[in-house]
């Protein structure tokens, strides 16, 4: 983990580069023309501009919060519920849904390029 | 007919002064005369549900964003336009038990991202106190039909203001109830750990009516908590005197447009006026709420829509040839402009290297903020303000700068922060727009019983 310090200098860089849009991009599978890529380094960059605004507040010391209600482990017992029950009629509804299938077989394009 | 609202329609239900056929039939003619107002995505027809429940034969709205089981639920995405719900959400469930009549499915920004539905694959809707008016978003659709009586009422869901501001733009009654009150299962996920789903109604009443009919605890949703049944309509008529109402001064520092800060000043007098003891507080960190936000929600929103691969259901674009392809081309297809930014500034927010600096920080912040709210009800029992900085505005007015609309939530946002519930509920007309303004009033956590009594009584007072 960084200190305060360390991450706040990561966020002062100015704006985000052609390439640096290319990259998030390209991690969130998003295809993206020059029209657009020019258009969201702009957007992006002023929507972290703003939330670059958190640098001014101190956190030293501060716990992160990721449940607001106090929920801690929230689990259930490890036995079936009997919820659904896989019939041919709920796995239509489930797999009919798919672009491309096979009987009851969903079909993807190949991993590799032949 | 008259503008029902769920009391009224039972009322005529019982007496059998009309069917639930011809309800339903009446508010179907009323939904093709305003279809200027694009409120609905989907429309139904009557399912006659024979569930004895309190809400038999009632005509309700749901966001487009609730899966109903065997209709079409597309969140007002090009992605999900051909999408058939697989399943009831609880909320669905619930209602239909609770014999509800479901009329349809309505408008809303793309996966709920958005202040004014402008941002819907399916057009933008419309306010019925001005057309050329958006009614807020994202729910804008819900509240449009509300207002404009195109349903008995209608559901929304919450991540920022969701509710309470299309409700605010609209002259209608919006709950967002507190995080973990009612379950997520079957919503269409936007950020996990900020979505809640509530009523939005023609008046306090309504809205605890339905609250006591979604509320509870439920296996398919981990974060829901267990509390005891309450009727939230039994303490609705509680006298408010000696209630302590506090007043954030950082609300009405800058950015509150004059004719709202008129209405809610008003407002404020009345409930001294009602009896309740009128304190200033402070929200220390409220200027960090909206930038915390956006970086916490686009952050959950890129791994929550990352399961749109074009695989499984949704739009799959027809040019790839290879695997990769599928998932660059249908995402790029499928998704418009606002959820594309939100998922790469969550994915920058939680890409390596900057994990610490922005999604780690907003957490901390988070958690200042939400201190800021413990702090608060330690002294006061309500916390009240404007919902909205300013009235519905012109379509196309802001659509060409992300951060504007952005603004647009700046009074809700701290809410869903910290997870407490807040209500907006109508408070007057602008004097000059002659739109109508809504009035927030935010309690602690799981106190909606007396959120809903002090909205009901301001209500009241404010009708007199």
């Amino acid at each position: 983990m960084l200190t305060d310090k360390e991450a706040k200098s990561r966020t002062e860089s100015p704006g985000l580069s052609s390439t640096g849009i290319k990259h998030i991009a390209k991690l969130a599978r998003i295809e993206l023309s020059e029209q657009e890529e020019e258009k969201y380094k702009n957007e992006l960059s002023s929507i972290l501009d703003f939330v670059n605004k958190l640098n001014e507040v101190d956190t030293e010391g501060v716990e992160p919060l990721y449940q607001t209600t106090g929920l801690i482990d929230s689990m259930r017992s490890d036995t079936s519920r009997g919820e659904f029950n896989m019939t041919e009629d709920l796995r239509e509804r489930l797999i009919g849904q798919a672009p491309h299938k096979e009987n009851r077989f969903i079909k993807v394009k190949s991993v590799l390029n032949k | 007919m008259q503008n029902f609202t769920i009391k009224i329609a039972r009322e005529a239900l019982d007496k059998k002064e009309l069917s639930a056929k011809e309800l339903f039939t009446h508010y179907v003619r009323k939904i093709g005369q305003h279809e200027d107002l694009n409120a609905f995505i989907t429309t139904f027809d009557f399912q006659d549900n024979q569930s004895k429940g309190s809400l038999q034969g009632i005509p309700c709205a749901t966001k487009d964003n609730m899966l109903i089981e065997g209709t079409r639920t597309t969140a007002g995405s090009k992605i999900l336009n051909n999408y058939t719900a697989a399943y009831d959400a609880t909320v669905i469930k619930n209602l239909k038990e609770a014999g509800v009549e479901f009329l349809g499915k309505t408008n809303m920004d793309e996966f709920a991202m958005g202040t004014s539905t402008e941002n819907s694959a399916f057009g933008p809707a419309k306010n019925p106190h001005d057309p050329e008016r958006v009614p807020g978003g994202s729910s804008g659709g819900s509240a449009a039909a509300v207002a404009a009586d195109l349903c008995v009422f209608g559901l929304g869901s919450d991540t920022g203001g969701s509710i309470r501001q299309p409700a605010s733009m609209c002259g209608v009654v919006g709950l967002k109830p507190t995080y973990g009150r009612v379950s997520r299962h079957g919503l269409i996920a936007m950020a996990s750990s900020f979505d809640q789903i509530g009523p939005i109604t023609k008046n306090v009443h309504d809205a605890a009516l339905v609250l006591n009919i979604i509320t509870g605890k439920d296996i398919f949703d981990s974060t829901t908590v267990e509390k005891p049944k309450e009727d939230f309509t039994s303490s609705l008529t509680k006298d408010v005197r000696g209630t302590r109402v506090g007043i954030p001064k950082e609300f009405f520092a800058s950015g509150l447009n004059g004719e709202v800060n008129e209405q809610i000043q008003k407002s404020i007098s009345l409930l001294e006026k009602m009896g309740c003891e009128i304190k200033e507080i402070s929200l220390p960190n409220f200027g960090y709420a909206l930038a915390c936000y956006y970086v916490l929600v686009p952050s959950e929103v890129s791994a929550n829509l990352a399961r749109f691969d074009g695989i499984r259901y949704g739009y799959s674009s027809k040019e790839a040839s290879n695997l990769s392809e599928t998932y660059f081309k249908s995402r790029s297809g499928g998704f418009g402009p606002e959820p594309k930014r939100r998922i790469m500034i969550g994915t920058y927010a939680l890409s390596s290297g900057y994990y610490d600096a922005y999604y780690l920080k907003a957490q901390k912040v988070r958690a200042l903020i939400k201190k800021d709210f413990d702090d608060a009800f330690k002294n006061v029992d309500v916390i009240v303000g404007p919902t909205a900085p300013s009235t519905a505005f012109k379509i196309g007015e802001k659509a060409s700068d992300p951060l504007a609309l952005y603004l647009e939530d700046v009074y809700t946002v701290p809410v869903n922060l910290a997870g407490n519930p807040g209500i907006s509920i109508p408070c007057g007309l602008g004097s000059k727009s002659k739109l109508p303004i809504g009035f927030q009033i935010i309690a602690g956590q799981f106190q909606e019983a007396k959120l809903l009594n002090v909205a009901h009584q301001l209500e009241q007072c404010l009708k007199q």
